[in-house]
C-alpha cells in the first residue's frame, strides 16, 4: 500500500490548516457563502437536506486497518455511529457539523487520509479496480498509475475551477470492474505487441442526465507521457467545455458536440505542445510508487481445499469469493447489503471488525468496491471459515455478491437535497421481496441500481435493471430501465414505459425477473436474455 | 483604478488595456485584456511588444483564465500578467503557479490573508508556470 513520505504528509497537513483558516474567515464574514462553497466542496463538505455531509477520499478504494479504525472513530466521535461507502469507493458521513470539519480533517491527516477534491468542479478522487493486485486476470496492478495521477491532480493550479466535476478511473484488465467507460476519463493500462505497457485513454463517458459511453481517443499512450496526455485532455476541456449551462458542462458534452475525432485532434495538438513543457514526472517516480504495491508474501503452501460441509458457508464461498492470482488464495467480499438494510452503510463496530479481520486474514488491506461493498483482497482459503464465522456474527455475512440483493442505491430523498424520490426504501423492499421468495440465488448475476433523481448517482443507466425515481405531481414515481451494464460489456439501459408507484416498482422488478426465468437459455444472465429477446416481452408482461 | 498587487519590479503600464480584437487590429497597443472566451494563443505572435496582459475573471468560478495564463507563459511571455475582476485570496496561490504576477481584485485583499495564502504550501505536485520544483523532482534529485 502507498505510504506518505514527508512531502505528502506536509501537503495534507497544510490543507487542514488552509481549511481551518477558510472556515474561520467564513465565520468572521470575510467570505460569503458563495465564495466559501467551492472551498468547502473541495474539502468534501456538502450541505444536504438535514446537515452537512463530509466525503472522505479513499484513493482507488484501498485502505489499511489503521485507516478503517480511524473512519470508525470519526463515525462515533462526529457522526451518528455509522458511515456510508459510496459508488466512487469513498466514504461519507451524513450528520456533520461545520465547526467540527477541520478537526475531522486533522484526524484523517494523522492516518494519511484526507477529503481533498472529493467534491467541487475539480479532478476528483481517482477510482480503480477493487481487485487490483489480486485479480487473476490483470495485466499489472493499476493502482500505481492511479496514485501517480492522484498526486498530479491534487491542488492542480490550472484545473481546480473546471466547468464541472471530473472523474478518472484506472484499470488494467479486460474485465472492467470500475465502470471505466462511464468516467470523464477512463484509463486502461494495456500491453502492446512489443510487450510494453501503455495507457488507453477513453474520454467523455458519464451517467447523469445525459449518459454517454466514452470513446477511445488514444489506444496507447506510453507510460512516460501519461501525465502529459492527461494534462492535454484537461486543458482542452478547461478551455472549451461549456460553462453557460451546468447541465451541459461535463466533458462528455464537449466530446459529443465536437465529435470524438475533433476533440482528439485538439488534445493531440495540445499534447505535442505540452511534451516540451516538462510536466511529466520521471519514470523513476512511477517506479518508486510501484514498490509500495509489491505483492505481499503469499503463503505458497496454503491449502487449496475448502471444507464445504456447512451449506451456509459453502453458499457464501460460492457467491462472495472470487479467484485470486496466487494459489490457495481468494478475494473475499464483505456484503454491505443485508436484506432490508441500507446499501453501503456500515456501523463503527462493523468497520472496526472489518479492520481487524483485514489485519488477521488479508495482509492488513481492505478495498471499497464501487458497488458499495468491502473486499478483503488476499485471503487464504484455509482462513475462509474463520473469516465467515466472524462476519456472520456481525451481520456481515450476506451471501449476495452480484445478485439482485446487491443493490446500488444513491442516498435519495432521505438525505439528498437534489433528489426527487427516495431510493433506500425501494432497495430495502426489493431485497426483502427476493429474499422472501428465495429467488435471489436462481436469478444469478443481476445488477440492480437505483437513483433518486436524474443525476444518476445510483448508476441506474448501467443496471441490468435500473430504477429512476422522479417526482410526478408531488408523488414519488419510479421508472424501470433494462439492459444497462457498467462492465466491459458496457451499455446504457432503456426505459420500459410508464413508471410505477413505490409498491408497483417492486412488483415490476419481480415481473421482469419472471420473464427472464421463462425465457432464459443455458448460462444466460438476465442482461444476456434481455439483449437476445429485446424489450417487447418485458413490456408485454409489465403493461399487458 | 483599484490598487494593484504586483510581484514585479518594473514600472506598470500607464495606459488602459484594449480588447483582444482591437489589439489584433492595431499595432501600437502594449496592453491587452483577455476575456474568458478569448483564445490566448491569438496573442502569441505579438508577445514581444506586449508589456501587460490582463486576464479578466468576471466570476471566480470560471477557470479558463488559468489556462490562458499558463499558455502565455509557456509561449515565453515575460511581461506583466495581471488577474483582474472577481479575484479572491483563496485562488491566489494557484494563480501565482499559473504565471500571474499581478492582481487587481474587485475587492481589496487583506494583506495578512495574502501572506498566509502564498506561504501556505510546502510543496507542489506539478510543474507549472512558476519556478517551484515539483515534489517528484525533489524525490529524485
Amino acid at each position: 500500500m502507498y505510504a506518505y513520505d514527508q512531502y505528502d504528509q506536509a501537503m495534507v497537513d497544510a490543507r487542514v490548516e488552509e481549511f481551518r483558516d477558510q472556515a474561520r474567515r467564513r465565520l468572521e464574514g470575510k467570505l460569503t457563502e458563495d465564495q466559501f462553497k467551492p472551498l468547502r466542496l473541495m474539502n468534501g463538505l456538502y450541505l444536504q437536506l438535514h446537515a452537512y455531509m463530509l466525503r472522505v477520499a479513499i484513493p482507488y478504494g484501498t485502505l489499511d486497518s489503521r485507516q478503517m479504525h480511524a473512519l470508525a472513530d470519526i463515525a462515533d466521535k462526529y457522526d451518528r455511529g455509522y458511515g456510508h461507502f459510496t459508488t466512487r469507493q469513498n466514504i461519507q458521513y451524513n450528520w456533520i457539523k461545520l465547526e467540527d470539519a477541520a478537526d475531522i480533517l486533522a484526524d484523517l491527516a494523522k492516518v494519511e487520509m484526507h477529503a481533498i477534491q472529493t467534491s467541487g468542479n475539480c479532478i476528483r478522487n481517482i477510482s480503480s479496480d477493487h481487485f487490483a493486485g489480486a485479480a487473476a486476470d490483470e495485466i499489472v496492478d493499476p493502482r500505481p498509475y492511479a496514485e501517480l495521477l492522484r498526486q498530479w491532480s491534487s491542488f492542480h493550479p490550472e484545473f481546480s475551477y473546471l466547468p464541472r466535476k471530473f472523474k478518472i478511473a484506472v484499470i488494467a484488465s479486460e474485465t472492467d470492474r470500475a465502470a471505466m467507460r462511464l468516467h470523464d476519463i477512463g484509463i486502461n493500462i494495456v500491453k502492446n505487441d512489443a510487450g510494453e505497457l501503455g495507457a488507453a485513454f477513453y474520454v467523455g463517458g458519464g451517467m447523469g442526465r445525459t449518459p454517454m459511453i466514452a470513446p477511445c481517443i488514444n489506444p496507447f499512450v506510453p507510460l512516460d507521457q501519461l501525465v502529459t496526455y492527461a494534462e492535454a485532455c484537461l486543458r482542452v476541456y478547461n478551455r472549451y467545455g461549456r460553462r453557460d449551462n451546468k447541465y451541459k458542462a461535463r466533458i462528455k458534452i464537449l466530446v459529443h458536440e465536437l465529435g470524438a475525432e475533433e476533440y482528439t485532434r485538439q488534445v493531440e495538438q495540445e499534447f505535442e505542445h505540452l511534451l516540451d513543457q516538462g510536466v511529466e514526472p520521471p519514470l523513476a517516480e512511477l517506479d518508486r510508487i510501484r514498490t509500495f504495491f509489491d505483492d505481499p508474501l503469499f503463503d505458497t503452501r496454503a491449502a487449496y481445499e475448502i471444507d464445504r460441509s456447512d451449506p451456509d458457508f459453502a453458499l457464501w464461498v460460492d457467491r462472495n469469493t472470487v479467484p485470486h492470482k496466487a494459489d490457495g488464495y481468494v478475494s473475499a467480499v464483505i456484503s454491505l447489503k443485508p436484506v432490508g438494510g441500507i446499501p453501503g452503510d456500515a456501523t463503527a463496530e462493523q468497520m472496526r471488525l472489518m479492520a481487524d479481520l483485514a489485519k488477521d486474514y488479508s495482509f492488513d488491506e481492505l478495498r471499497v468496491m464501487h458497488t458499495q461493498n468491502i473486499v478483503l483482497p488476499h485471503v487464504r482459503k484455509a482462513d475462509l471459515h474463520a473469516l465467515w464465522t466472524a462476519l456472520e456474527e456481525a451481520g456481515l455475512g450476506s451471501p449476495n455478491l452480484d445478485t439482485v440483493e446487491d443493490i446500488i442505491a444513491c442516498p435519495g430523498l432521505d438525505y439528498c437535497s437534489l433528489a426527487n424520490a427516495r431510493s433506500i426504501p425501494i432497495a430495502q423492499r426489493i431485497s426483502e421481496r427476493f429474499a422472501k421468495t428465495g429467488k435471489t440465488g436462481t436469478l444469478g448475476q443481476l445488477k440492480l441500481k437505483i437513483s433518486g433523481c436524474i443525476n444518476a448517482c445510483g448508476h441506474h443507466h448501467a443496471g441490468h435493471i435500473g430504477i429512476l425515481g422522479v417526482d410526478r405531481k408531488g408523488v414519488e414515481n419510479y421508472q424501470l430501465l433494462l439492459g444497462g451494464s457498467e462492465a466491459e460489456d458496457v451499455s446504457l439501459a432503456k426505459i420500459t414505459g410508464p413508471g410505477f408507484d413505490e409498491h408497483g416498482i417492486v412488483d415490476a422488478v419481480e415481473t421482469v425477473t419472471t420473464v427472464y426465468e421463462n425465457e432464459r437459455q443455458d448460462g444466460e444472465r438476465f442482461v444476456d436474455t434481455y439483449r437476445r429477446i429485446g424489450m417487447n416481452p418485458f413490456k408485454e408482461a409489465l403493461y399487458g | 483604478m483599484a490598487d494593484t498587487l504586483r510581484y514585479r519590479d518594473d514600472e506598470p503600464v500607464d495606459h488602459p488595456a484594449v480588447t483582444v480584437d482591437s489589439f489584433l487590429d492595431q499595432s501600437n497597443a502594449t496592453a491587452v485584456r483577455i476575456e474568458p472566451g478569448d483564445d490566448a494563443r491569438a496573442l502569441v505572435p505579438h508577445l514581444e511588444r506586449l508589456a501587460l496582459i490582463e486576464v479578466n475573471f468576471p466570476a471566480f468560478g470560471d477557470g479558463r483564465g488559468y489556462s490562458s495564463a499558463r499558455i502565455l507563459r509557456e509561449a515565453g511571455y515575460e511581461g506583466e500578467l495581471r488577474a483582474v475582476g472577481d479575484v479572491l485570496v483563496d485562488q491566489l496561490a494557484y494563480m501565482r503557479r499559473c504565471g500571474f504576477d499581478a492582481f487587481e481584485p474587485d475587492k481589496q485583499f487583506d494583506m495578512d490573508d495574502v501572506a498566509a495564502a502564498l506561504e501556505r504550501w510546502p510543496g507542489v505536485y506539478q510543474q507549472a508556470a512558476d519556478d517551484r520544483t515539483p515534489i517528484w523532482s525533489k524525490r529524485h534529485a
